[in-house]
């Protein structure tokens, strides 16, 4: 029998969903043609705001790769809209001019921002704010605007605005209600949700309407009906969706607000279904995911003739993904006459709860600031569960302060306690699969259950689930991250293979371990060099053209392509000579800019590259590594030899370390410091490596942080003696080399291993031993590069030169 | 459209690129592990500007060093989710000589 023809328009969630409902069904029963007008394979559009807010990337947030299409032999047409549906001849026609057949149809084209009909709203600048493209627009946007105005102030609205504010825009959002997200929240949270985000740095402009967007080709700026206008180069349009019906309709298909259904998909025209945000169903259009979910289950089983229930409708709960903001909302949120209900404002902490109860029901739920119990009253809700005979406590199980920790919690739910709601997956079909599948990642169990695999609100819970059901077995730490999007392995697979299979270049790891991209990216190349360096101790030859631009040229590129020059100045100590030879090579190369910079030293600034290897052989000095991934510099401060404060030698020691460890490759860079006093001048509290002088010792601080990360060093160890500084600081180094992913500083390394997992691990005496020896062996092949350049014609060359082309004319 | 010649191909490095200045514009040659040679204008397309000619090359790829765009070495387009492209020159060789056309 030949398969039937299964043509699908849209590849969105919904779409998407419904067809891997259909292979588990019956996966040999269709041919499936599926039409979508972006350029992507499925993608998850719930995580838009993620990628939006830089917490991860479009990659990532693929669902369904091109290889998922190819293995199950679906064809897929991407940038490619169908433009009419012949329901006659059974046939769908694309832009492209493309003619396929169909037996069966599913119409699954979503929804669209909602733009408003205003002047203005054409102009450039000016996108909403639902697909990959307008989250580019935005992105690109950030880098050369500065103002940006989001339009609507409910969840997708204040989603965008986050995503702005953390591109370094400046973000006004316009909402027409006197509340935020009025349709979710009550007035109290809505309230709490704008003090937060108004901390965050969102403006506000409230009960204001648009009448016009202002400006030339590009948007400049908004004009409201009141009069008064605000500038903007971003206009990010958040008031609504609306479903994509026009292909439908132009078909004949019935269609009211979206395209009407019946309770097994099936729209006016047979064999035509429709499913997701598209559709109409007992006249609601849905937006959300878990009920386009169950629309794609029930579509599923009607196609394949499988006998299903009826789908029913959803009663739908929300959350909004904004750092810093817990809230979850379900049902009706304000009281009447005939309801009543419990309330919890706990200013101290920010939690908020109301529970609405109408006729012994729970028939609205509104968290903020602890959704713990989200899931629970949710359950409730929708099993219209007499609460009649519970206390207030009881509802509230967790109270207003916390309450029970995480793991208890797990205990304490039952199995059929649903964990993604966008999904539909329970307790027990998770603590089942990770049992029975021997799952050991949240990755794992979204594979597996789908659980996670939408919103990903649940993921900490279900990491809980993990921890609650594996004990001892999971770490959170060994959840599989690949090394970049040119192979699918790790970062520990890859130093694995490396030392079993005896790789040696950088060439042969790609090649051997099967890298998508045979030569790599600019994520994975520095990081097997770097892999390949702290593996092979000695005899491996470093792969320079694997470093980036400013390891590669030993000076740090700037913006304009000119370089900076940073020599060494060891503990910050300088000579009178040295001093000399920097003002002298500064005058002659006309060098822009003299600076001191951070790290206690003197930077030349504005150096063509190819006057580079000129520079350094006039000032005769060693390279400061200011452009490393390695020590940079050891800051200290006098110390006991002149300061009448100091208790010990800061500038000796500095020094010391800063000979010991210069030119060590290391994960990312390492700062260090040395005080003479706990006043600590040297700032060695924000240091990787932070020593202080105290009476009769030193006191050794790691993990400081005074950048990206800002942390304060944890205290690691009181010593006696220079010696045992060197030696510990030493150990900790190497184990750090060893272990660290390539570009984690120390401070996400440590709170990545756990300080107490280092301090344990370098307790052992013979453990510290083995690992300074190993680093020891490993400083013993570097050379100092600035003078290997002057030393070296090739090096010239190869990396210096800029040649000039006589032109004959 | 003339031929210009601008070195010898064994004195092209492989992934390094080789900077040429002619008549102030800034030229870069990319020798591929492949072997072979393309040319692109030294100046990336990103709006804030910088070099190529020190970017990571990968395959038929130059990462911009300074903004991490991934540029297309054979049509200069620069790859999503970015978007520009950079002005390519045609290369012509024989055995040892290197000529961009121009």
């Amino acid at each position: 029998m030949s398969k039937k023809k299964l043509v699908m328009i849209g590849n969105g969630m919904a779409g998407v969903r419904t067809v891997e409902e259909i292979l588990k069904l019956a996966p040999e029963a269709f041919q499936i043609t599926i039409f979508g007008h972006e350029s992507h394979p499925n993608y998850n559009r719930i995580q838009l705001s993620t990628v939006l807010q830089g917490d991860t990337t479009v990659e990532d947030i693929i669902m369904n790769s091109w290889e998922w299409y190819k293995e199950n032999e679906i064809e897929l047409f991407t940038g490619e809209a169908i433009v009419a549906i012949d329901t006659n001849k059974k046939e769908v026609i694309s832009d492209k001019g493309r003619i396929v057949a169909y037996d069966e149809l599913i119409i699954a084209t979503g929804s669209s921002s909602f733009i408003l009909p205003i002047p203005g709203a054409d102009k450039q600048g000016v996108t909403g704010f639902r697909d990959i493209q307008d989250c580019e627009t935005m992105i690109k946007s950030s880098k050369l605007y500065k103002k940006a105005a989001v339009i609507g102030g409910g969840l997708l609205g204040l989603e965008a605005a986050r995503g702005l504010l953390n591109l370094g825009m400046e973000v006004d959002v316009i909402h027409l209600m006197p509340d935020l997200m009025e349709r979710q929240l009550d007035s109290t949270a809505s309230k709490m949700l704008k003090d937060e985000l108004e901390a965050q740095g969102m403006n506000f402009i409230m009960e204001k309407q648009t009448a016009e967007i202002i400006g030339e080709d590009r948007v400049t700026g908004l004009r409201f009906t009141d009069g008064t206008e605000i500038e903007a180069d971003l206009v990010v349009m958040a008031v609504g969706i609306r479903s994509n019906t026009s292909v439908a309709k132009e078909s004949g298909i019935y269609v009211n607000r979206g395209i009407v259904v019946n309770d097994f998909m099936e729209t006016s025209v047979p064999n035509i279904f429709a499913v997701g945000e598209c559709a109409e169903h007992r006249e609601l259009v849905y937006g959300l995911v878990a009920p386009l979910y169950e629309q794609g289950k029930v579509l599923a089983a009607t196609l394949c003739g499988v006998e299903t229930k009826p789908y029913e409708g959803s009663i739908v709960g929300t959350g909004l993904k904004v750092s810093g903001v817990d809230l979850f909302s379900a049902g009706e949120i304000e009281d009447d006459k005939h309801t009543k209900s419990i309330k919890v404002h706990n200013e101290f902490d920010g939690v908020y709860k109301k529970i609405v109860i109408r006729d012994n029901r729970i028939s609205g739920i509104v968290l903020y600031g602890d959704t713990k119990d989200s899931s629970r009253l949710f359950k409730m809700l929708v099993n219209k569960e007499d609460v009649s005979g519970m206390t207030s406590v009881s509802i509230l199980e967790s109270g207003c302060c916390g309450g029970a920790a995480g793991s208890n919690d797990i205990a304490s739910m039952a199995d059929d306690e649903i964990v993604c709601g966008c999904n539909g997956v329970s307790k027990g079909t998770i603590v089942q699969a990770i049992q029975t599948k021997e799952l050991t990642s949240v990755d794992e169990v979204g594979a597996c259950t789908n659980a996670g695999r939408s919103c990903g609100r649940c993921k900490s819970q279900i990491a809980d689930i993990l921890a609650y059901t594996l004990g001892d077995k999971f770490k959170e730490a060994d959840k599989k991250i690949a090394l970049c999007g040119c192979t699918t392995l790790s970062r520990d697979e890859v130093v694995a293979e490396i030392k079993e299979k005896g790789l040696t270049s950088v060439k042969e790891v790609m090649n051997v371990l099967g890298w998508q991209q045979e030569e790599g990216c600019t994520k994975c190349r520095p990081a097997v060099n770097y892999y390949l360096g702290m593996i092979h101790q000695d005899q491996y030859k470093d792969d320079r053209d694997s470093r980036l631009v400013n390891e590669k040229m030993h000076a740090n590129i700037q913006k304009d392509g000119t370089y900076s020059v940073i020599p060494r100045m060891y503990g910050g100590v300088t000579s009178a000579e040295d001093l000399k030879k920097i003002a002298e090579v500064a005058e002659k190369y006309d060098v822009p800019l003299v600076k001191l910079t951070g790290g206690q030293r003197i930077g030349l600034y504005g150096i063509k590259k190819e006057d580079l290897p000129a520079v350094w052989e006039d000032l005769g000095m060693d390279s400061g590594y200011a452009y490393g991934k390695t020590l940079r510099t050891v800051k200290t401060c006098v110390g006991a030899k002149f300061c009448r404060y100091g208790t010990q030698d800061s500038m000796g020691l500095g020094i010391e370390l800063e000979k010991k460890f210069e030119r060590l490759d290391t994960p990312h860079k390492v700062k260090m410091g040395v005080s003479a006093c706990p006043r600590n001048c040297a700032e060695a509290g924000i240091k990787d490596f932070g020593v202080v002088g105290i009476d009769g010792g030193w006191e050794i601080y790691v993990a400081g942080n005074g950048g990206t990360d800002l942390r304060a060093g944890d205290l690691f160890a009181t010593v006696k003696t220079k010696e045992e500084v060197i030696e510990l600081i030493g150990a900790f180094m190497q184990y750090y080399r060893e272990t660290a992913n390539y570009l984690e500083r120390t401070s996400k390394w440590v709170e990545r291993v756990g300080l107490d997992h280092v301090k344990e691990f370098l307790a052992d005496e013979k453990t510290r031993k083995a690992l300074n020896e190993r680093l020891d062996k490993t400083l013993l092949k570097y050379n100092e590069p600035w003078s290997e350049a002057i030393e070296k014609k090739e090096i010239q060359e190869k990396y210096y030169q800029k040649r000039e082309v006589p032109v004959l004319v | 459209m003339t031929n210009i010649y601008l070195t010898d191909y064994e004195t092209l490095p492989e992934k390094v690129g080789q900077v040429f200045q002619l008549n102030g514009e800034e030229i870069v040659l990319f020798r591929l592990t492949n072997g072979e040679v393309r040319a692109i204008e030294n100046r990336s397309p990103h709006p804030k500007g910088g070099t190529l000619s020190e970017g990571l090359v990968s395959g038929e790829y130059v990462f911009c060093p300074v903004y991490d765009w991934k540029i297309s070495l054979i049509d200069g387009k620069v790859q999503a989710p970015d978007e520009g492209k950079v002005k390519i020159y045609p290369v012509e060789r024989d055995k040892e000589q290197v000529f961009i056309v121009k």
